[in-house]
C-alpha cells in the first residue's frame, strides 16, 4: 500500500495552523500562552489576533481556571504548553473547574511522546492520555500529522461541545495523510485494509503502523492500518468489526501502556470480542535525553517493534 | 447607592433571614459547613441585596453581575442567599445535601439550580475563573462587575498568587475579591496552621486596590463595594475580617464549628440566640 511522505513535519505546526484558521473563522476563539507560545506554534494566532491572545505567564494552573472563566463568558478558550504540564500539574483544575463544569475549552499537550528526545524524562508526556481519558466529558484527541493536527484542531474548536485535549509532538515526522480527508472527532480512519492482523495505533506511531505494515506484506502477512485520532470517544464499531476481521490487534502509543491508548482498546474488546492483543508503548518507566531515533529504538516503538508484536499477536490466534 | 438608615436595616434583615436558612438547612442535612456560612451572611446580604446587578427570574440574563464562589463548601449560605433573593423556593433548602437535591454539597452546575455560575469545591480556583469572566468582560466592553468569594485559609493555595498576579498584569479593574479574613481553618487559627500576615501586604505588593473592613458591618461593607467598583486600573480586594458563626454567641470565632451541622436542639437554641441579638 506504501503511503507516501509529502515533506518531514512537526504536528505541533498543524496545530498553530488550525488554531489561527479557527481564530479567523470564530472571533470567540481565544489564546492563552503560558511562556513557549512559539514553542507550542501558538504565535501563528498570537501575531494575528492580538487583542484575542493573553500572556499568562509559566502558572499553568491559573491558565485552567482562567480558560473556564473565558467558556463561562462565551468565549472558546485554547491554552497550550508542554503536554507534561498542560495535563498533570493542571489536573484538579482541570477535573473540576473544566470537566465538572463542562466547559467547551481547548488544551493543546505540546511536545508529546518520548521523541521529545534531548529534553529528557521530566519534558516527555507519556502519561497525559491516561490522565486525560479518564475525566468525566473530556474529549482526547491525537492526531498522526501536521495536516490531520490542522484539520483536528479546527474540528475541536468548531465541531465539539465540553472540554478536549490534543495531543501533538515536537519532531518533525512524515506528513501523509490526506490534505482532502473528511475529519469526524470519535471515527477511526482506515488506512489500510488487511486481513491477518488489525494494527491500531494513535498519533506518530501511526506512520510506524503503516510501515510495519509493509514489513508484515513481505512475510505474506496482511496487516490492516486503524488510525485513532481521537481517543475518547473511542470508536467501539471500529475495534470490534477488526477484531471481528482478523481475529489479532497490536496496539501502539507513544505512551505508558498502562491506561493509555491501548487500555482503551482493551477495555473495548474484553467487553466485547475478546481477541490477542499485543501492546507497543512504554512499559512503566521514565525516558530520558537522546536523539529522537536513538529513543525510539531502545523503547521498542518503530515500525519493525510493530510489526514483531503482530506475529506474537497471529501466533496467539 | 443608596445607603440610608432605612436600606441598611433592610439588608440586616435579609441577613438575618439568611442565618436562619443556612441554620435549619445545615439541620435537615445533618452535615455540612455552619461557621463560614454563617460568618458570611452580611456579605452576601449585601451583594444579592443591594450590590449586584441581577435578575432572579432571567438566571443567564448577558449582563449580570457574576459572582463565583471560590469555596464551594459554604454553599449553605449561597443558597440561602439565592433562595431568599428570588431564584428557587424557600423551602427547597431543606434538601440541602440530599439524594438527587440540586443542593449539592459543594456546588454542581450540573444539578440544575439557578444561580449557580460554578462548580466549585476544590480550593484555589474560583479566583482564576473569575479573572476569565473579566477577562471576557473587558473584551466584549461590558460593564458587569465580577465578585468572587474566598476564604483566608485558601489564600495558602498557591493557584491564588498565580491567579492574582494576572488579574493585576491584565488590569482587571471589573473584578472585585473578597476575602473571608475569619481567622480559622479546619486544623486551627490561620496564624498557627500557616500564617498569612501581613495578609493586606501581600494583596497591594501583588498589585491589588487593597481594603480591609469588617466584614459583619452592612455600612462597611456596602462602602468597601462602592469603592472597590468605582477604583480604576488595579483589581480590588476586600479583605472583610469576619467573625465565624457570627451571630450565635456559642459558637462564633471557634473553629471547631467549621465543617459541622447543629443537631435540632442545637438548631432551635442558635436561632433563638440570633433572635435576642437581633
Amino acid at each position: 500500500m506504501a503511503l507516501v511522505a509529502r515533506e518531514l513535519i512537526p504536528s505541533r505546526t498543524g496545530f498553530g495552523k488550525g488554531l489561527a484558521e479557527a481564530g479567523a473563522l470564530n472571533p470567540k476563539v481565544v489564546g492563552l500562552g503560558a511562556d513557549i507560545t512559539a514553542s507550542v506554534s501558538m504565535n501563528l494566532f498570537a501575531e494575528r489576533f492580538p487583542e484575542r491572545f493573553f500572556s499568562m505567564g509559566i502558572a499553568e494552573q491559573n491558565c485552567v481556571g482562567v480558560a473556564a472563566g473565558l467558556a463561562l463568558a462565551g468565549k472558546i478558550p485554547v491554552f497550550s504548553t508542554y503536554g507534561v504540564f498542560a495535563t498533570i500539574r493542571t489536573l484538579d483544575q482541570i477535573r473540576i473547574s473544566l470537566c465538572y463544569n463542562n466547559l467547551h475549552a481547548i488544551i493543546g499537550g505540546a511536545h508529546a511522546g518520548i521523541s521529545v528526545g534531548p529534553d529528557g524524562a521530566t519534558h516527555q508526556a507519556l502519561e497525559d492520555i491516561a490522565v486525560m481519558r479518564v475525566l468525566p466529558n473530556m474529549t482526547v484527541l491525537s492526531p498522526c500529522d501536521a495536516t490531520q493536527a490542522r484539520l483536528c484542531t479546527l474540528a475541536a474548536i468548531e465541531n465539539n461541545d465540553g472540554p478536549a485535549y490534543i495531543r501533538f509532538g515536537r519532531e518533525a515526522v512524515p506528513d501523509f495523510t490526506d490534505e482532502n480527508q473528511t475529519f469526524e472527532i470519535g471515527k477511526a480512519q482506515l488506512l489500510a485494509k488487511g486481513t491477518d492482523v488489525t494494527l491500531m495505533a494513535t498519533g506518530h506511531l501511526v506512520w510506524e503502523a503503516c510501515q510495519a505494515a509493509d514489513i508484515l506484506a513481505l512475510q505474506g502477512i496482511s496487516a490492516q492500518v486503524l488510525n485513532f485520532h481521537t481517543i475518547k470517544p473511542i470508536d467501539k464499531a471500529a475495534i470490534i468489526d477488526a477484531a471481528k476481521s482478523t481475529r489479532a490487534v497490536v496496539t501502539a502509543e507513544e505512551h505508558q501502556l498502562m491506561g493509555g491508548f491501548g487500555s482503551a482498546i482493551a477495555e473495548v474488546l474484553v467487553m466485547n470480542y475478546p481477541v490477542p492483543v499485543e501492546m507497543v508503548g512504554i512499559n512503566d518507566m521514565f525516558g530520558e535525553s537522546g536523539k529522537p531515533h536513538e529513543l525510539m529504538l531502545k523503547y521498542k516503538l518503530t515500525a519493525v517493534d510493530i510489526a514483531m508484536a503482530a506475529e506474537r499477536a497471529i501466533q496467539r490466534k | 447607592m443608596n445607603n440610608t438608615s432605612v436600606h441598611i436595616s433592610e439588608i440586616k434583615a435579609r441577613a438575618m433571614e439568611i442565618r436562619k436558612s443556612v441554620i435549619s438547612s445545615l439541620t435537615a442535612a445533618g452535615s455540612g459547613h455552619l461557621g463560614g456560612s454563617l460568618g458570611l451572611a452580611d456579605i452576601f446580604a449585601c451583594l444579592h441585596f443591594s450590590f449586584m446587578s441581577h435578575k432572579p427570574d432571567n438566571p443567564n440574563w448577558i449582563d449580570r453581575d457574576r459572582l463565583i464562589l471560590s469555596i464551594g463548601h459554604v454553599a449553605p449560605v449561597l443558597y440561602a442567599s439565592l433562595a431568599h433573593a428570588g431564584y428557587f423556593p424557600i423551602e427547597e433548602l431543606n434538601t440541602l445535601r440530599k439524594f438527587e437535591s440540586r443542593l449539592q454539597g459543594h456546588p454542581g452546575r450540573d444539578h440544575g439550580l439557578p444561580g449557580i455560575e460554578l462548580s466549585a469545591g476544590s480550593l484555589g480556583q474560583g479566583l482564576s475563573v473569575a479573572v476569565g469572566i473579566a477577562l471576557a468582560s473587558k473584551m466584549d466592553q461590558r460593564k458587569n462587575r465580577i465578585i468572587s468569594i474566598h476564604g483566608d485559609g485558601e489564600l495558602q493555595e498557591g493557584s491564588i498568587w498565580e491567579a492574582a498576579m494576572s488579574a493585576a498584569h491584565h488590569k482587571l479593574d471589573n473584578l472585585i475579591a473578597i476575602v473571608d479574613r475569619n481567622f480559622c481553618q479546619i486544623d486551627g487559627r490561620t496564624e498557627d496552621v500557616m500564617a498569612l500576615e501581613p495578609l493586606a501586604a501581600k494583596w497591594e505588593s501583588f498589585g491589588w486596590n487593597t481594603l480591609k473592613l469588617n466584614g459583619n458591618n452592612v455600612s462597611e461593607i456596602l462602602q468597601a463595594l462602592d469603592e472597590a467598583d468605582s477604583f480604576q486600573g488595579k483589581p480590588s480586594v476586600l479583605i472583610a475580617k469576619t467573625l465565624m458563626g457570627k451571630g450565635v454567641p456559642e459558637i462564633e470565632d471557634d473553629y471547631k464549628w467549621h465543617g459541622k451541622a447543629p443537631s435540632e436542639a442545637e438548631a432551635r437554641l442558635f436561632i433563638q440566640e440570633l433572635e435576642k441579638n437581633q
